[in-house]
């Protein structure tokens, strides 16, 4: 399910969130996710197939613009 | 809302930051603030100093006390604040042109009086910022701006130069190993002399495309493919080394503060008043 937070400009897909105001397209996350959940749209990062996701924590880890991380775990308040 | 951790530790209405797309930078700035979360720091206790350049861009994106001085002066500036505030938790963040050509004299001589500064070197084997040019660790052969048909110089090794120099504590990760740096920057904070952590950055926009490293993605996986860990090493013949770049723990032999050592003179005569 997919919930925009319209204030924010962030887009929650409930076990991973993503901002693209943030994000620059680089690619890095798409690259390092081991589910292949991600990839880039108009230079933009957006979510393929969020079933897949396993919540490792790759892209947040690597995401040199902080353009995306996990949600729930440390970041419950926030999903 | 950005992640409880960018939220915590970053100015997030200065977000996004000024780095070029795949830039390793704020991948090494988001391992450098959960290296300070992990080890529990009060906020108000650190200061965060700078000097110029890409790197030196970090501090004004993080929310803690921090300084953006001049260029290759950030250990000079953060010597000051060390000697004045000796509780205060002192972390300077440089690059590779600002720590060892342009404050290469501060650098040598912050670790000789192994003062009390945690200092992480943003090493992306060039000059971004006013661009391209080739710095004291471009690889010797690799082009840059100035160097349009090779750098014949030999490059630093910014590990081996600190621990020489007498830092108590050195160390290297890369941007792709980010969790090792996050590791490493936070035994550094434990150390209460002068710390060196040298993370290995990705130039994609001059030092990946004067080289043809590829994009931001493909400098990472030789980040992955070439970087060998120092205990790894250590079982590996000289042939399996070559081309590779070590990673991990180089140093870490704790001596006497240069604060504490200090406020020992300062006790001692006091005593004789």
């Amino acid at each position: 399910m997919e919930i925009k937070d319209v204030r924010a400009g962030e887009v929650s897909y409930e076990k991973l969130i993503i901002n693209p105001s943030w994000c620059k397209g680089c690619g890095i996350c798409v690259a390092f996710c081991p589910k292949k959940v991600l990839s880039i749209e108009n230079e933009k990062i957006v979510v393929n197939d969020i079933e897949k996701c396993i919540q490792c924590g790759m892209c947040e880890l690597r995401c040199p613009d902080f353009a995306i991380y996990v949600g729930g775990k440390n970041n419950e308040k926030r999903a | 809302m950005p992640s409880t951790l960018v939220e915590k530790y970053f100015r997030t209405e200065k977000l996004p930051q000024i780095w070029c797309p795949g830039c390793g930078h704020g991948i090494i700035t988001r391992s450098i603030a959960s290296a300070i979360d992990q080890s529990g720091l009060d906020k108000d206790k650190v200061c965060i100093v700078s000097g110029i350049g890409c790197s030196s861009r970090a501090p004004g994106y993080m929310d803690f006390n921090t300084l953006h001085t001049t260029h290759g002066r950030a250990l000079a500036f953060a010597t000051g604040i060390k000697l004045a505030n000796p509780e205060i938790k002192v972390i300077v963040i440089t690059g590779d042109g600002d720590a060892t050509a342009i404050g290469g004299n501060h650098l040598i001589h912050a670790c000789r009086r192994n003062i009390g500064i945690t200092t992480i070197v943003y090493n992306n084997n060039i000059y971004g910022m006013t661009g391209g040019q080739y710095s004291p660790t471009t690889p010797k052969g690799d082009k840059g701006t100035t160097a349009p048909f090779g750098n014949i110089d030999k490059s630093f090794d910014i590990c081996s130069l600190a621990s020489a120099a007498g830092a108590t504590y050195t160390a290297r990760a890369t941007a792709y190993h980010a969790n090792l740096l996050t590791t490493l920057v936070k035994n550094a904070l434990a150390n209460d002399g002068f710390s060196l952590v040298e993370a290995v950055s990705a130039c994609p926009t001059y030092y990946g495309r004067k080289n043809k490293k590829g994009n931001a993605v493909e400098m990472m996986e030789w980040q992955k493919n070439n970087a060998v860990n120092v205990a790894a090493a250590s079982k590996m013949t000289q042939e399996q080394l070559e081309g590779k770049f070590l990673i991990g723990e180089f140093k870490n032999k704790p001596e006497p503060e240069y604060t504490s050592e200090y406020q020992k003179i300062i006790d001692k005569l006091a005593k004789g008043r």
